[in-house]
């Protein structure tokens, strides 16, 4: 029987999850439902472009002509090892660089967070002529330089330590699939530079309380050994924080809310074994404290074998 | 890694239970600021506490001490860290709460809050700082007249405290050596509502809330009887409203001027061969408060102001000290490192904030707070400090609008600001000449940190142009403004009876 789906190919998704008037990158959030191959070790570039003209201060949608369009620029490194092939680790490095339009506000660039992840396939089931995977993922971010939050929203994150576990679903049937997943992010208190601020009452301290969110992603299509292509929804909700109130500046703990609809399209090419390209985009339906954006992006990965003295051929792979 | 405590320390609710090393028994012979004399409004002789009322009083406080909930001794903790010190944090956070530009009409002009219709949108007021700045002052000298009536009253009819006529009362706060009637929490409540009604007259039910909070810490603290209170809050009241009266013709309520007017200073700079200033804001919005220089000042008359506090004009658009002061501005803007934005940042105190007269308030209280003032004393130097502070803004915002020149980014569209450029002219700095005031002020109460405070104020000063808002002009002349001001507040202190 034909191998179904790819092992050894790098399988990283670049979820880049606009929040609020900043690219807030999750660095390389590990959400599809593929293991890389023990020993195997996929890296690689992406970079994407994301930008809004409107967005919702509180839950009502309305422009700024003093801020004009925000425009995100955003590259990250990613990379993938296969601890064994039910035990990955990855990370993603992100460099942002944001503008606005309009106004005086000043261009924003530098290294936003660092992530790692780990992902374990705890537990797998044939079902009904298909397989079914459950996950377990771990991941960690933090800020790598000293951006500063508080001029949202230029600022090119958030600076919460992000602490998240996944537990994510994985259904293929042939070359169609379903994944779905639900995720819990506990984000740190940040602090500022100045020493009070305001939310709904004053706060007589630089130190922010940060309310966490929940993430639930759904995402479906095919998948060969060529082709990856998926249709995605996202769901992003903070549990707690405040709306911005009417002509306000938006602030970090702002209840940020999001749902995004997207595809990612991936295709390995014939030409140099291990190389795949990879193409995003998403755009944000619903929102509450974020600007409505749009998202392009794109990468290129490359797989390198560090375990066998010659490189594993794709019929050795499982294939059911 | 995973901290999963978020609670976070406010350094205001750590602040101790006041506890003055001097109780300032002789407050009532310091000199009022509007008050004729310190018995201007009368005070009914309060019962003896030997009468049946009065112990009828006792006992409503020993009831409430029976069963004190947490809750209940929250409030005891928060208020009795002092009351010119919670109501002033009041007004930060009014302030703070209505610090916001108002949204513009649909054919692009921009409406104005109306204090008849507070709650309307835009909501009354927009506080910005030159009105912070004047809320501030008449809230710090209202209650500083409260408290001279006050202890002046305390004085004459030397009613013992609840605990010392009744030893079984508990205390929950440290023991006042003063008599407690009048109470000087409620004349400072008393003062301090009828001020922020006038304010923020959208913000009644917070304010009353706050005074009943007030008012039943004491009973619960076993501080004040009932009519210590009553008699307190009332004579707080009485004088709080000659300060209404006289915010109601201080020309304030004609600070927003005219389209005529805005225009009319436009020509003026255009005349004299200058560019004039122009707003920033898409669509352009009329600039702030631009007869605020007109409003009566504490400190100053109008003729004083011209000769003595006004500073001189600005360099011309068109010379050559200009175009240095704009380019020393651009590289800023374009080489800003982490610390100069941090100090920016730190300083900013834009929309949504207390402003910077606030700012300087509560480097003020968390001063002050150690130095354990009795409670005239804390309102007697927060009005030194908040009536400086509204006379710098005055002084200002006349500079501003006599000279009316034009911001940085606007002469310059390549230099950027990371605090967001305000909607009035440039010269003098608002932030140089407040700190210019505050410094002086809390100099001359607190000698010792001279240097600190002088720091603090070239600090802030500095931190606007590293904003890449201010030509270097505008900052030394707003410094130099702000101390003329602040000296008046000194000369003021010598004479008062405080010293």
């Amino acid at each position: 029987m034909k191998k179904i789906w790819p092992d050894k190919k790098c399988l990283l998704v670049l979820c880049c999850f606009m929040l609020l008037l900043n690219q807030q990158m999750v660095a390389q959030t590990d959400i599809d439902g593929l293991m890389m191959e023990k020993h195997f070790f996929c890296v690689g570039p992406t970079a994407g472009v994301s930008s809004w003209k409107k967005y919702w201060e509180g839950t009502n949608k309305r422009e700024n002509l003093n801020i004009g369009k925000v425009t995100t620029t955003s590259f990250m490194l990613m990379g993938n090892y296969g601890i064994t092939s039910k035990l990955n680790v990855l990370f993603g490095l992100p460099y942002i660089k944001t503008k606005a339009s309009a106004g005086q506000l000043p261009d924003q660039k530098g290294l936003q967070d660092l992530s790692f992840f780990i992902k374990w396939q705890a537990w797998q089931k044939h079902l009904w002529k298909g397989e079914l995977k459950t996950m377990l993922i771990g991941g960690y971010s933090f800020p790598l330089s000293d951006y500063t939050p508080d001029i949202l929203p230029l600022s090119i994150g958030l600076r919460s330590r992000n602490t998240q576990f996944r537990l994510l679903l994985d259904y293929q049937r042939g070359n169609w699939f379903a994944t779905a997943s639900g995720t819990y992010i506990h984000r740190s208190n940040i602090t500022l530079d100045r020493n009070t601020y305001y939310t709904t009452q004053m706060h007589y301290t630089n130190e922010v309380k940060m309310p966490d969110m929940t993430m639930f992603d759904f995402r479906a299509g095919y998948r060969s050994e060529t082709w990856i292509i998926e249709a995605i929804a996202n769901k992003r909700t903070t549990i707690g924080g405040f709306d911005i109130t009417k002509n306000n500046m938006p602030f970090a703990s702002n209840k940020m809310n999001g749902t995004t609809l997207g595809m990612h399209i991936k295709y390995e090419t014939n030409f140099i074994n291990g190389l795949s390209f990879v193409a995003d985009g998403s755009t944000t339906v619903a929102g509450r404290n974020i600007g409505q954006s749009n998202y392009f992006g794109g990468g290129i990965f490359y797989i390198m074998d560090f375990g066998s003295k010659k490189k594993k051929t794709e019929s050795d792979t499982e294939n059911k | 890694m995973l901290s999963c405590s978020k609670e976070i320390t406010e350094r205001n609710l750590e602040y101790p239970a006041l506890d003055p090393v001097n109780p300032d028994a002789n407050a009532g012979t310091w000199k009022p600021v509007l008050l004729t004399a310190a018995n201007e409004f009368s005070c009914a002789t309060p019962i003896a506490t030997t009468s049946p009322d009065y112990v009828v009083q006792l006992n409503e406080i020993k009831s409430f001490q029976q069963d004190i909930s947490n809750e209940e001794r929250n409030l005891v903790n928060y208020w009795g860290a002092g009351a010119v010190l919670r109501w002033n944090e009041i007004m930060r956070e009014l302030v703070a709460k209505h610090n916001i530009p108002p949204y513009q009409n649909d054919d692009g002009t921009y409406p104005i809050p109306s204090a008849a219709n507070p709650l309307a949108y835009p909501t009354f007021p927009f506080a910005n700082p030159p009105y912070a700045a004047r809320a501030y002052a008449y809230l710090s000298a209202a209650q500083y007249d409260a408290c001279v009536s006050a202890y002046y009253y305390k004085q004459q009819f030397n009613r013992s405290a609840p605990f010392r006529v009744d030893s079984s009362i508990q205390t929950l706060l440290p023991k006042s050596a003063l008599p407690s009637f009048p109470s000087e929490d409620a004349a400072i409540c008393g003062a301090s509502v009828e001020i922020l009604k006038l304010m923020f007259p959208g913000d009644q039910d917070f304010i009353n809330q706050k005074a009943e909070e007030h008012k039943r810490a004491r009973l619960i603290a076993g501080a004040n009887v009932r009519s210590d209170l009553e008699a307190g809050e009332t004579l707080g009241r009485l004088v709080a409203g000659k300060f209404v009266g006289r915010a109601r013709t201080d020309r304030a309520g004609a600070a927003v001027g005219t389209p005529a007017l805005w225009t009319q200073m436009e020509q003026d700079a255009i005349s004299l061969g200058e560019t004039p200033w122009i707003s920033l804001e898409t669509p352009k919005r009329p600039p702030m408060l631009p007869l605020f220089g007109k409003v009566r000042a504490f400190l100053f008359d109008s003729l004083t102001l011209v000769n003595t506090i006004r500073p001189i004009a600005p360099p011309s658009t068109t010379s050559a000290q200009f175009q240095q002061e704009l380019n020393e501005i651009y590289e800023y803007s374009k080489n800003i490192t982490r610390e100069q934005m941090r100090i920016a940042l730190f300083w900013a105190d834009g929309i949504g904030t207390y402003t910077p007269p606030g700012h300087w308030n509560y480097i003020a209280a968390d001063e002050f707070v150690q130095l354990r003032f009795s409670e005239a004393r804390w309102a007697r130097n927060m009005a030194l400090l908040n009536m400086s502070l509204m006379d710098a803004g005055i002084a200002c915002w006349d500079a501003k609008f006599r000279y009316f020149n034009p911001r940085p980014s606007h002469m310059d569209p390549r230099i950027k600001s990371c605090t967001g450029v305000p909607n009035f002219p440039s010269y003098i700095s608002g932030h140089s000449t407040f700190s210019g005031a505050a410094s002086t002020v809390l100099s001359y109460i607190i000698p010792s940190k001279v240097t600190y405070f002088s720091d603090l104020a070239r600090e802030a000063s500095i931190s606007r142009m590293y904003g890449a808002i201010h030509y270097r002009s505008d900052c030394e002349k707003g410094i130099e403004t702000g101390i003329r001001v602040g000296n008046l507040a000194v000369e003021r202190g010598h004479t008062d009876g405080a010293e």
